[in-house]
């Protein structure tokens, strides 16, 4: 695209298989890497623990997102048909929990919904389009069946040559100085 | 690759071994192949033929809403005393099917049930196109359809507002609520899928068009783990979802004290028959998707077998609803319940109207239609070799369950209305014109959007049918070479 260079982004390295990336991740992990990342076509189980990333933020999100959704449903009945404009049917109470439950349930769990999409997007920094690992003619075959790790140059560990020959000692192959 | 898996396969005298949910070791890129060809290759003749068709038949909506809002909600066949027939009926029969959707994304993803992956994306798109048919109904059954955003708490200049204690209400909150949370989960499990029709593409507007749509998605292992997160708590909340909405359904009719709606019994049969319906016509489009195809190996005949146990647990289920609510009509006393489910529905010219010395009930063929349809001839699926011939299994779901599923809705709501307490005001319901074309066209529009999604969509969920591979354990050791 441009003329100019290109600024380092990392080292990827491209591995074999599932196994072959978890344990080249927890070896990673060991090794003190900080802005890293493994990529791989479908979420691999245990990998979290292997990269040594804790828990998810998105449940909390979710569990705001519910609170906020309940809180919301009893504001709008409550003050529409107690407050607002109270109006008699059959000569119900104005307001009352149980006809005005399935409304509560409804909105909180439309509210969660929408927390909890809208916190993995933040979380993910979706949408993003482009992203120096597109460069790497290999990458794409992280959708298929390709297993990558790449480190970023911005770690505090991290030298070219030396993350290099790290990645190819724990049997990375296509070792790559990834530029965008 | 065929090493891979031979750890995993049935192994020689040992039959407590699960068999692969992916038959003949395919690969992962095989997947990929397989399920991206069907959108990349070249558009079969058939789907030319077949989406034309149900796209003329699908036009029929629009011109029929359009003749009814011109007219007035008459142009269906209502007339006191029954001011709900098809139209409510359809909308109960549409949002139904979409059920089973929710309950293989959401309730066998919570279960651990492994081999919905191959499965749940076609099934979430029915879901959506199926609530897309059903909404239709109560939206335009209200008259005047410019008048419809009444239903929604907006302030308006009549400064009134929602009757929040109007099971009606309740019906819309959770309609759309369902609506919308189906279509961010089946979203959600479409990026990472789109994202690899995004690395395959050729053309530049391909890559475009679905390089959006997968919104950069790279598959990072930071992003699996929120993606992860986000996709169980969305199942988490879709499984009381799929059951409040089924639920909320039949509060329209079980809060009513018309015989024969007033019935506790309903919420629980009503998300049973949704999900015996809902899997009935899933079996119905991955029957003839899977062998049109080639999708075999990975939608086995296992899967096929699962589901029609489903069938067959949900049909027996529907079989005892009916027949419970039946005995409570006798059991209770009360004489109206009882007059209602003896003379409006069972009294069949033959044997019944004889047996209890009464006329003949004037909606007994559908009645008994509903209950052949839904409890006897699901009953076959006990027979494991009916239940593996896809043929078979293809015809039952049609014959059976599809249609009875139509007809329990419509026996519900017509026989108990067209004629309860005042025998003054009795009367008999025939569907106009309107009403049938009405519904052949959400039927065309449903199919319409179902071949849509098959071009277009990849029709399987790639990744999660790639993580129960064997070798997509990181703990898996294959006995060869590891491959490269």
């Amino acid at each position: 695209m441009s003329t100019e260079s290109k600024e380092l982004f990392g080292t990827g390295a491209q591995f074999g298989s599932a196994r072959e990336l978890y344990e080249a991740a927890q070896k990673v992990r060991d090794a003190g890497y900080k802005r890293w990342d493994v990529h791989s076509p479908y979420p691999i189980h245990g990998m979290d623990d292997a990269m040594g990333l804790g828990r998810s933020k998105v449940s909390f999100f979710s569990l705001c997102g519910g609170i906020l959704g309940s809180l919301a449903a009893f504001v709008l009945v409550y003050y529409t048909s107690a407050i607002e404009y109270p109006l008699v049917v059959q000569g119900k109470p104005f307001f009352a929990f149980e006809p005005t439950f399935p409304v509560f349930f409804e909105l909180t769990i439309l509210f969660t919904a929408f927390f909890t999409v809208g916190s993995m997007f933040a979380l993910n920094l979706m949408p993003r389009f482009n992203h120096p690992v597109f460069e790497w003619d290999r990458f794409e075959q992280v959708t298929d069946d390709g297993f990558f790790i790449v480190i970023e140059a911005g770690d505090p560990l991290y030298h070219e040559t030396a993350t290099a020959e790290f990645l190819e000692k724990l049997g990375g192959a296509h070792i790559t100085r990834i530029e965008g | 690759m065929s090493d891979a898996t031979a750890s995993f396969g049935p192994a020689k005298g040992n039959i407590m071994e699960r068999k692969p949910l992916v038959t003949n070791a395919r690969s992962m890129s095989w997947i990929t192949q397989r399920v991206a060809g069907i959108i990349e290759g070249k558009t079969p003749f058939w789907w030319w033929v077949c989406t034309l068709v149900t796209g003329a038949i699908a036009v029929l909506v629009p011109l029929q809403l359009t003749y009814l809002v011109a007219s007035g909600v008459g142009v269906w066949g209502l007339n006191n005393p029954v001011y709900w027939a098809w139209d409510i009926t359809n909308f109960v029969f549409w949002i139904g099917i979409g059920h089973a959707g929710t309950l293989i994304s959401a309730i066998l993803f919570l279960t651990r049930q492994k081999w919905r992956t191959s499965i749940n994306r076609a099934a979430e798109a029915m879901t959506i196109f199926a609530v897309i048919c059903a909404g239709i109904f109560p939206a335009f059954h209200v008259g005047r359809f410019w008048m419809a955003w009444f239903l929604a708490p907006i302030p308006n200049a009549n400064a009134i507002w929602q009757n929040f204690k109007s099971p009606l209400l309740w019906d819309v909150f959770a309609v759309s609520t369902y609506f919308t949370v189906s279509l961010i989960f089946w979203y959600i499990g479409l990026i990472p899928d789109l994202a690899t029709i995004r690395d395959r593409a050729k053309h530049a507007w391909r890559k475009w068009i679905y390089g959006v749509l997968a919104m950069g998605w790279r598959g990072s292992n930071r992003q699996w783990r929120n993606y992860e997160k986000a996709y169980l708590i969305l199942a988490g909340i879709s499984t009381p979802l799929v059951l409040s909405v089924h639920s909320v359904v039949s509060f329209d009719f079980a809060t009513s004290i018309v015989p024969g709606w007033h019935t506790t019994i309903f919420p629980p049969y009503f998300v049973a028959g949704a999900i015996f319906g809902g899997f009935a016509m899933v079996l119905s489009l991955m029957i003839p998707a899977r062998a049109i195809f080639g999708l075999q190996d990975m939608i086995t005949v296992k899967h096929i077998d699962n589901m029609a146990k489903i069938t067959l647990m949900t049909g027996t289920i529907v079989g005892y609803a009916y027949t419970m609510e039946f005995f409570i009509a006798w059991y209770s006393g009360n004489p109206n319940e009882g007059w209602v489910f003896q003379f409006n529905r069972l009294a069949d010219p033959y044997i019944f109207s004889n047996l209890f010395n009464s006329g003949v009930a004037p909606y007994w063929w559908a009645y008994w239609l509903m209950f052949i349809c839904n409890v006897f001839i699901p009953q076959l699926f006990w027979f494991k070799k009916i239940r593996t011939n896809m043929i078979a299994v293809w015809i039952i779901c049609m014959v059976g369950p599809n249609v009875g599923m139509w007809f329990e809705r419509f026996v519900i709501i017509v026989t108990s209305v067209h004629r309860d307490f005042l025998p003054g005001s009795w009367g008999y319901f025939s569907p106009s014109i309107n009403d049938k074309l009405l519904f052949l066209g959400t039927i065309g529009l449903f199919c319409f959007l179902f071949l849509l999604f098959l071009r277009f969509l990849p029709a399987i969920t790639m990744f999660e049918v790639k993580a129960v591979l064997p070798e997509a354990d990181p703990h898996h050791h294959p006995e060869g070479e590891a491959k490269h």
